[in-house]
């Protein structure tokens, strides 16, 4: 028997190294497959605990973050395709039009 | 270790290795690749952890259609010069601190983490006397009605909003 | 209910729909919409003046207004006979003015504009009549100056209207400065705004002092003068009577309706609508009484040697105010009103009636420059006679009997009363007089405007002399409904009907007095035209000479005491030279722009420094907000 401890250190390891990809990579869309790499990570942990808990609340949040997740890969990636139509780099320490 | 440690023992390695080649890797085109396998690894956890159903989810999804689509606009991007440069950024220290910080303080929470009574209905023997499809159909149309009406409220959202924004020109 | 809610609501209405679409859509068709409302609001008047003479009195409250703490103002109407009066004189003579107006404004730029404020004078100055305490007395009381304001300077392009409608507005804020500080005092004192709650606890406060500055004063004396104070500027009397002549620069319907017939007998009616107070104080009233009676002379006098035909009947409308107010302050308050009543008429009549000859002219309203009008304009001409012998009251015509009730009243007043009666009278026969002289310089004699303009001469159209024809019968008849009882018996019906509110006059005197009273007043009239007659048709160098050899009070009386040109060197310079110095000078560019520039550039020196964290860059937000929710994951685990 796998004890849910280390599901969630599983978890927890994937998650970290999403948020190093998150905050170090340059590539916007590796930026985006680092936070699909988080929130599958978080996937992990919720369907542990349904499991671990005999509850069907963790499966059905799952459904609902992989919903959300595909929408907002879809309107993620149409914002970045327009983006780089009006300014040709997709490099993020390149984009600072906010700047102050 | 028994049989099922063994295995989760595969998985964990090779689920961490594929993540940190996931957010390593140079080319956007190899760090889907590596993802697609990983996600594929997610797949099989999930039937240890008797969903069924979200395995396949996982694949059809999150392989079949999201991974696709990043595919799609990185070929759409001319990303050929993005190969010979610099990876990181240069505050690239902070961000393995970060990361290894998140790691330590979540691993810390585990010991907080312990399962109480009472349990749920759902134990594996039951969903397989009902079917495992069954089981997941039931909770979704009846407790989770709502919230499946919205999330199909959101793919609209999001579909109207990505031709939209995909369409529009900008001189 | 919804009935009499309708009369000023009718108005309103017609103002909302003019003032929004009148611009793009309505334009000169906004007076199909004006008259036929300010007509329902007529027709309804009548009912509920039916209504009132079968014996009700109504008072409703219709919406909760203010309520705060023990002070609770509701929007409500008390019409009782006094306001059904008012209610009557305002609503036909605004009938019959909207459809003058329909003539005279005829082609006007602002043709949707004039309608709209006209209604919304309307509208207002029903609120005035109809309100049932004194906060809605007071916005009506406003809303009828705004008004003022808007149609004074209606052609605001001429410098002189626009400085004219400031002026009306700025002297009546002195005014109502007192008014509103009456008002907060009333409200001190008795706790309620409502008159009938406010009369009814008057005899309560009799003999309570107010300690102001350190003077003890009769606190109901100190109320009655405050109030008066709105009731001076409103309908100018001496010393703010400057604001009314000025307001000739607006046109000549407005001069009718407002400057004459409704808003500035506002006073009158306020000061008779608080009768149970005024009463009360004999200082007050007497005040009341000699602020009348000089204001009636005072005007008279400078009317004398006036050349521009409506400032002529400005002043003759602030001497005739004059008498109205020296009605009340002898206690005779429906006689005050009864003049009133017929003064809207005859006074209508005589504005409208230069407004025709003005509109003839092509606006040229200097009488040296007239003459000779009467064939040309027959009907204006006899509507002008007519209501002249009213205003110099001829006997039978509606001006004698109330003029001859105030000075009858006035004559039995005591020792002051006695005083103001001869001063009245006198300016009974000035008030004869000029108003002669105004007919004969206009419609007599040759013309002696511009040659070519005399065969352009012609009578007005039907719209504005049909008008005039219905406001001659009101300046006949009007008078009617109060024959003194000496003449015939129960014949004073006006004064039966005020009296459940307005109470009795006290005192009687004989027969030979009131025979005497009124052969005087017959006198002076029939003089007032002999003279006139004499020096203007007769022989009409006579003027000049006359002129000529008094020619320190001629330019005196031409010249309005200089009353204007004080004020100016008094009050207008001062604060002028005060306002540019010291207020624009030291206070505004040293302290507001310090503030107002300091603040910006304090803040502008911090943000160029602090802009600097803000990089644009997601990564450094990224692990900015890393830093915090490890922050607070960290809390969690080991410090809490």
């Amino acid at each position: 028997m796998v004890p849910l401890s280390w599901y969630i250190i599983l978890s927890a390891l994937t998650f970290s190294i999403g948020v190093f990809g998150f905050l170090a990579r340059r590539n916007l869309i590796i930026v985006f497959l680092s936070i699909e790499l988080m929130l599958n990570s978080v996937n992990i942990s919720l369907i542990a605990f349904s499991h671990y808990l005999q509850s069907m609340r963790g499966q059905m949040l799952v459904f609902f973050i992989i919903t959300v997740a595909a929408a907002e890969a879809a309107i993620g990636l149409a914002i970045l395709i327009a983006f780089y139509k009006n300014n040709p780099t997709i490099k993020v320490d390149e984009i600072n039009l906010l700047k102050g | 270790m028994s049989m099922p440690q063994v295995f989760f023992a595969y998985f964990a390695v090779t689920m961490v290795t594929l993540s940190v080649l996931v957010v390593t890797r140079r080319n956007p085109v190899h760090s889907v690749l590596w993802m697609l396998i990983l996600f594929v690894h997610i797949a099989g956890l999930y039937l240890f952890l008797n969903a069924e159903f979200l395995a396949a989810v996982q694949i059809i999804i999150y392989a079949g259609a999201i991974l696709v689509l990043f595919l799609f606009v990185i070929m759409l991007l001319n990303l050929r010069k993005e190969e010979t440069e610099k990876r990181f950024q240069k505050q690239w220290p902070f961000s393995v601190v970060a990361g290894i910080v998140f790691a330590i303080f979540l691993v810390l929470i585990v010991k907080n983490i312990a399962v109480l009574a009472p349990l749920g209905p759902y134990t594996a023997e039951t969903m397989k006397s009902e079917g495992h499809m069954m089981t997941v159909g039931t909770v979704l149309y009846t407790e989770f009605l709502l919230p499946f009406e919205i999330a199909s409220l959101v793919l609209l959202v999001a579909i109207i909003g990505a031709v939209v924004l995909a369409k529009k020109r900008i001189e | 209910m919804l009935k009499y809610t309708l009369i000023p609501l009718l108005p309103l209405l017609s103002f909302i729909i003019n003032i929004l679409f009148g611009r793009n859509f309505i334009k000169d068709k906004a007076h199909w919409l004006a008259v036929p409302a300010v007509f329902g609001s007529f027709v309804l008047a009548v009912s509920a003046f039916m209504d009132v003479q079968s014996g009700n009195v109504i008072n409703i409250n219709i919406y909760n207004w203010i309520v705060s703490g023990n002070f609770n103002v509701t929007i409500g109407f008390l019409i009782d006979q006094l306001t059904a009066i008012m209610l009557i004189v305002v609503t036909s003579i605004s009938t019959l003015i909207f459809i003058y107006s329909i003539g005279y404004m005829h082609g006007d730029s602002g043709y949707y504009r004039f309608f709209s404020y006209l209604s919304l004078f309307v509208f207002s100055m029903l609120i005035l009549v109809m309100s049932n305490n004194f906060l809605l007395l007071y916005f009506g009381w406003e809303a009828v100056g705004l008004c003022s304001y808007f149609l004074i300077g209606f052609w605001f392009h001429k410098k002189s209207a626009a400085d004219a409608g400031k002026k009306a507005f700025i002297v009546n804020r002195f005014g109502d400065f007192g008014f509103g500080l009456g008002v907060i005092l009333v409200f001190l004192t008795f706790g309620s705004l409502e008159y009938l709650q406010v009369f009814g606890k008057a005899n309560s406060v009799i003999g309570q002092t107010i300690n102001i500055f350190g003077y003890n004063l009769d606190l109901i004396t100190v109320i009655c003068l405050l109030l008066f104070c709105g009731a001076i500027g409103k309908s100018a009397q001496m010393p703010l009577h400057v604001w009314l002549p000025d307001a000739m620069e607006g046109p000549t319907p407005v001069s009718a309706l407002i400057h004459a017939a409704t808003m500035v007998t506002a006073g009158v009616f306020m000061v008779a609508r608080c009768n149970p107070l005024f009463s009360l104080s004999h200082t007050a009233m007497n005040t009341v009484a000699v602020v009348g009676g000089i204001t009636a002379i005072f005007a008279a006098t400078i009317g004398l040697v006036q050349n521009d035909i409506k400032r002529v009947i400005a002043y003759s409308t602030v001497s005739q105010l004059g008498y109205m107010f020296l009605a009340l302050g002898v206690g005779a308050y429906s006689a005050g009103i009864f003049h009133l009543y017929t003064h809207a008429y005859f006074k209508a009549l005589l504005f409208l009636g230069s407004g025709s000859v003005i509109h003839a002219l092509h606006d040229e309203q200097n009488m040296q420059k007239m003459g000779g009008l009467k064939k040309h304009m027959p009907i204006t001409y006899w509507v002008f006679i007519l209501a002249t012998l009213s205003i110099t009251g001829i006997p039978g015509f509606a001006g004698f009997f109330s003029k001859d009730e105030i000075l009858y009243r006035a004559y039995l007043g005591g020792e002051v009363g006695k005083g103001l009666w001869m001063l009245a009278t006198v300016a009974a026969l000035l008030t004869a007089f000029y108003s002669w002289r105004l007919i004969f310089l206009t419609f007599h004699g040759k013309f002696r405007g511009p040659h070519e303009q005399e065969h352009h001469l012609h009578e007005s159209p039907k719209v504005i002399t049909v008008p005039l024809m219905l406001l001659a019968v009101g300046a006949v008849a009007a008078g009617w409904v109060g024959i003194p009882p000496l003449l015939m018996e129960h014949g004073d019906k006006i004064g039966e009907f005020l009296a459940p509110v307005l109470g009795h006059p006290h005192g009687e005197g004989s027969h030979s007095e009131e025979m005497m009273v009124m052969g005087m007043s017959v006198l002076v009239a029939l003089a007032g035209w002999y003279i006139a007659y004499k020096m203007y048709v007769r022989n009409p160098e006579l003027p000049q000479k006359v002129g000529a050899k008094f020619k320190p009070v001629y330019n005196l009386l031409y010249n309005k005491y200089y009353i204007d040109e004080l004020y100016n060197r008094i009050f207008v310079q001062p604060t002028l030279k005060f306002s540019d110095k010291v207020i624009l000078g030291f206070f505004d560019k040293s302290i507001i722009e310090g503030v107002v520039n300091g603040v910006p550039n304090l803040i502008g020196v911090f943000s160029s420094k602090f802009r600097k964290i803000q990089t644009g860059l997601l990564s450094n937000y990224g692990l900015v907000m890393a830093a915090g929710a490890l922050a607070i994951i960290g809390y969690m685990l080991f410090l809490r």
